[in-house]
């Protein structure tokens, strides 16, 4: 595909309520590979807390809202985060095998919908966007940051490269390894309230590898995972900090 | 029984379970995938299994009808039992009409699912499973929390101290010891047994053969030496022909444990003939539905193509977390999620396919590449179509979409939330959430949301002038 000149940002629930600055360091990202980008007006949700929980018919009526929104725009769409990025390609299949129409919709949108990292990589070609993190003062070491590979990017969409490789060209970075990275954090969506103490297992064991990888910073890609980590970590008084991946490559874009 | 959430709670307060599962689990999937890595092709060969398999399915009916005949034309006597009692029955009058007193089991899932030891018990038989693992859950009077490995969320000294209790032997958490200490027991059951019960883990269409794969050569010594051998497995566990089961065999112990392949293979085509050296005197397979023909017309179908491999359950971090007996019935992990409630209908089992992430850990290491994930999703639709759940939350998420696909109430909703939100918040975090929602505050914080919406933030952010030979300036 050539650079196309104008995106659509799909900004996902959770970065239009929690994570605004998330949203704009998407935009700033993309601004500076002169893409302008358009903000669908009305969009809501993907309709993936409904669809996660079993209620279809629920998912189905915020799904095809931002169904019909989406199809009224051109362009590719940029999604900001792995599991809604995977709802819109893969699960509007299974929510609308009974609706032709949207189903059909469904399917051209999926064409056009891509997440962020996969977006700069395998659409763009990207491998270094010339970031480049200053050190904190004289002497001091790169801080080391850690990547969560979320499931939903890593499996649903097959992202098993795309943010690594960006991550690895930023400059006054170090990547820290992590044990079990590819585990899930326990997030889940509505998985975190029904089974509490199960998803508090799974968040634990990987706070804890995190914190031993010695990274001061752990970077992902869905702002699910983000969310619960963000959570998990500030009720611990962990130091460690949560970032998107765009807010890293906006902020070493910046200079800052 | 009690409550799955229960169930759950105990297993997480068990430090012993989390230390046998952790190493365990660890172990067995970083053989899994060096071991898978070094079948060229390994691809490839995962999905040539995968269709045949399902090719299979799609007239398993027919494919039955040619196995019996095959069956039959190899001299084994052939029963169909629609439920688990009557699986049991045939087993127990086939027992009783022979004459026999002592039975050795090889290891089998079916007939743990169908509870024939405890019919057997009751019908005045002996019975002794052979297979260290079930040998030990036999000895503990509990159940296998994994398909494959039945004592994996036991420790060494556990297993030391049920011995001890149970057989009266010398306590030791030596391993090499404890199966030494069993074997010895084992074998005289072996000699004196005339009853000898396997399952069986394929079925060859084509011609009529029983595959059973084993690391102890158990399952070798219960088909051979006593005079009955009856054989107990699901309509489901079919491949068409020898050069697909080379197929399945390089995949099985590959996933399951790491292993090119299992240490015994037995192929068993009937009962002994004249002039062969060893074998029963008569054989008998017994299919077993038991609720897999209703799977096989719905949209679960797919999972009647899994090889009990257990890769899904190592790889599973609910599974890694909890153990197998947090499931509450025979098949534990993902591939249990799916099958308990198709097998025994979704409402009793309502909880199961709830207890994922939907991390996919499971599809990705599946040798035969069932979607899990989509048939949990599947589960929980039908949960909440037939099954009773809370108000709370069928009128939550209700209240969901009819926000969520009006713009503007949306925003409302959004902004009432911002402002509730804001009364519960100290510094930007929520530190304890009312109704169904307190499970996530019971372990993290929530962020609370941000003082301005991104839209509201994009609306105002000053109008960038447009490159240079671009279009006009994005449209906010
Ligand atoms: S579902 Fe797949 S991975 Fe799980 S036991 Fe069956 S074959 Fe093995």
């Amino acid at each position: 595909m050539p650079k196309p000149s104008k995106v659509q940002l799909f900004h996902t629930c959770i970065i239009n309520e929690v994570y605004p600055e998330v949203g704009l360091a998407v935009v700033n990202v993309l601004e500076r590979l002169d893409i302008a980008v358009e903000v669908p007006l009305n969009q809501t949700c993907c309709g993936q807390p409904a669809f996660n929980g079993g209620f279809h018919a629920d998912a189905r009526k915020v799904a095809r809202l931002t169904v019909d929104i989406l199809s009224a725009t051109k362009g590719p769409i940029i999604i900001p985060s792995g599991s809604c990025g995977d709802m819109l390609t893969h699960q509007y299949h299974m929510l609308f095998a009974d609706e032709p129409a949207y189903l059909e919709k469904s399917h051209a949108l999926s064409e056009r919908c891509h997440e962020f990292s996969m977006f700069l990589v395998d659409v763009l070609g990207i491998r270094d966007l010339g970031a480049h993190l200053r050190a904190s003062g004289p002497g001091v070491a790169a801080p080391k940051s850690a990547y969560h590979p979320s499931c939903h990017l890593l499996r649903g969409l097959g992202a098993k490269s795309q943010p690594q490789t960006l991550l690895a060209q930023v400059k006054g970075l170090a990547c820290a390894e992590v044990k079990d990275q590819e585990e899930c954090c326990g997030f889940g969506g509505m998985f975190s309230v029904k089974n509490s103490a199960i998803s508090g297992a799974m968040l634990e064991n990987k706070m804890r590898n995190l914190e031993a990888s010695g990274a001061e910073t752990v970077i992902s890609c869905d702002m699910g995972c983000l969310l619960h980590l963000a959570g998990g970590l500030h009720r611990k008084g962990s130091t460690l900090k949560v970032k998107h991946l765009a807010q890293v490559l906006d902020e070493g874009m910046s200079g800052r | 029984m009690s409550h799955f959430l229960d169930r759950v709670e105990t297993a997480l307060r068990d430090p012993d379970l989390k230390t046998a599962l952790g190493r365990a689990t660890e172990r067995l999937g970083s053989r899994r995938s060096v071991s898978l890595d070094s079948l060229p092709d390994s691809d490839a060969v995962r999905d040539m299994a995968r269709r045949a398999k399902l090719g299979l399915l799609r007239d398993l009916a027919g494919n039955l009808e040619t196995f019996e005949k095959n069956l039959i034309k190899n001299g084994v006597q052939v029963h169909w039992a629609e439920d688990g009692a009557a699986a049991n029955r045939i087993m127990v009058d086939i027992a009783k009409s022979r004459g026999c007193k002592r039975a050795v089991k090889s290891k089998s899932m079916a007939t743990e699912e169908t509870h024939l030891n405890h019919d057997l018990l009751e019908a005045g038989l002996e019975v002794l499973e052979t297979d260290l693992g079930e040998y030990i859950v036999q000895l503990a009077e509990t159940t296998p929390s994994h398909i494959i490995l039945p004592i994996i969320h036991m420790t060494k000294e556990s297993i030391g101290k049920v011995m001890h209790e149970k057989i009266k032997v010398p306590y030791t958490s030596d391993p090499e010891k404890l199966a030494k200490i069993a074997r010895a027991k084992l074998r005289e059951a072996f000699l004196s047994a005339d009853l000898g019960i396997t399952g069986a883990n394929f079925g060859v269409v084509d011609s009529g053969a029983l595959v059973l794969v084993s690391n102890e050569g158990n399952a070798r010594l219960v088909t051979t030496l006593p005079r009955v051998h009856v054989a107990v497995m699901g309509i489901e566990k079919l491949v068409p022909s020898l050069s697909d089961l080379d197929l399945m065999i390089k995949i099985l112990a590959r996933s399951a444990t790491g292993q090119k392949i299992t240490t015994y293979t037995s192929l068993v085509t009937g009962p002994r003939r004249e002039g062969e050296a060893d074998g029963c005197q008569e054989m008998h397979v017994i299919l077993l539905d038991n609720g897999r023909s209703r799977i096989l017309g719905g949209p679960l179908a797919e999972i009647l193509g899994c090889i009990r491999c257990g890769a899904c359950l190592n790889a599973c971090p609910v599974y890694k977390n909890v153990g197998g007996h947090a499931y509450g019935d025979t098949y534990p992990g993902p591939i249990g999620s799916i099958v308990t409630p198709g097998l025994r209908g979704i409402k009793a089992w309502k909880e199961l396919p709830d207890a994922s992430s939907l991390c996919g850990a499971c599809r990705d290491v599946c040798p035969v590449r069932l979607d899990i994930p989509r048939m949990l999703l599947e589960l929980r639709k039908q949960a909440v179509d037939e099954a009773s759940i809370p108000w709370a939350l069928r009128i939550g998420l209700w209240g969901f979409g009819v926000a969520a696909s009006r713009p503007w109430l949306y925003r409302a909703g959004a902004g009432l939330f911002r402002w509730a939100s804001g009364l519960m918040a100290k510094s930007g975090w929520i530190r304890k959430l009312p109704g169904l929602a307190a499970g996530w505050t019971r372990s993290r914080d929530l962020k609370a949301p941000a003082p301005k919406s991104f839209q509201e933030l994009w609306r105002q952010r000053p109008v960038r002038p447009a490159p240079a030979g671009k279009e006009a300036a994005p449209v906010r």
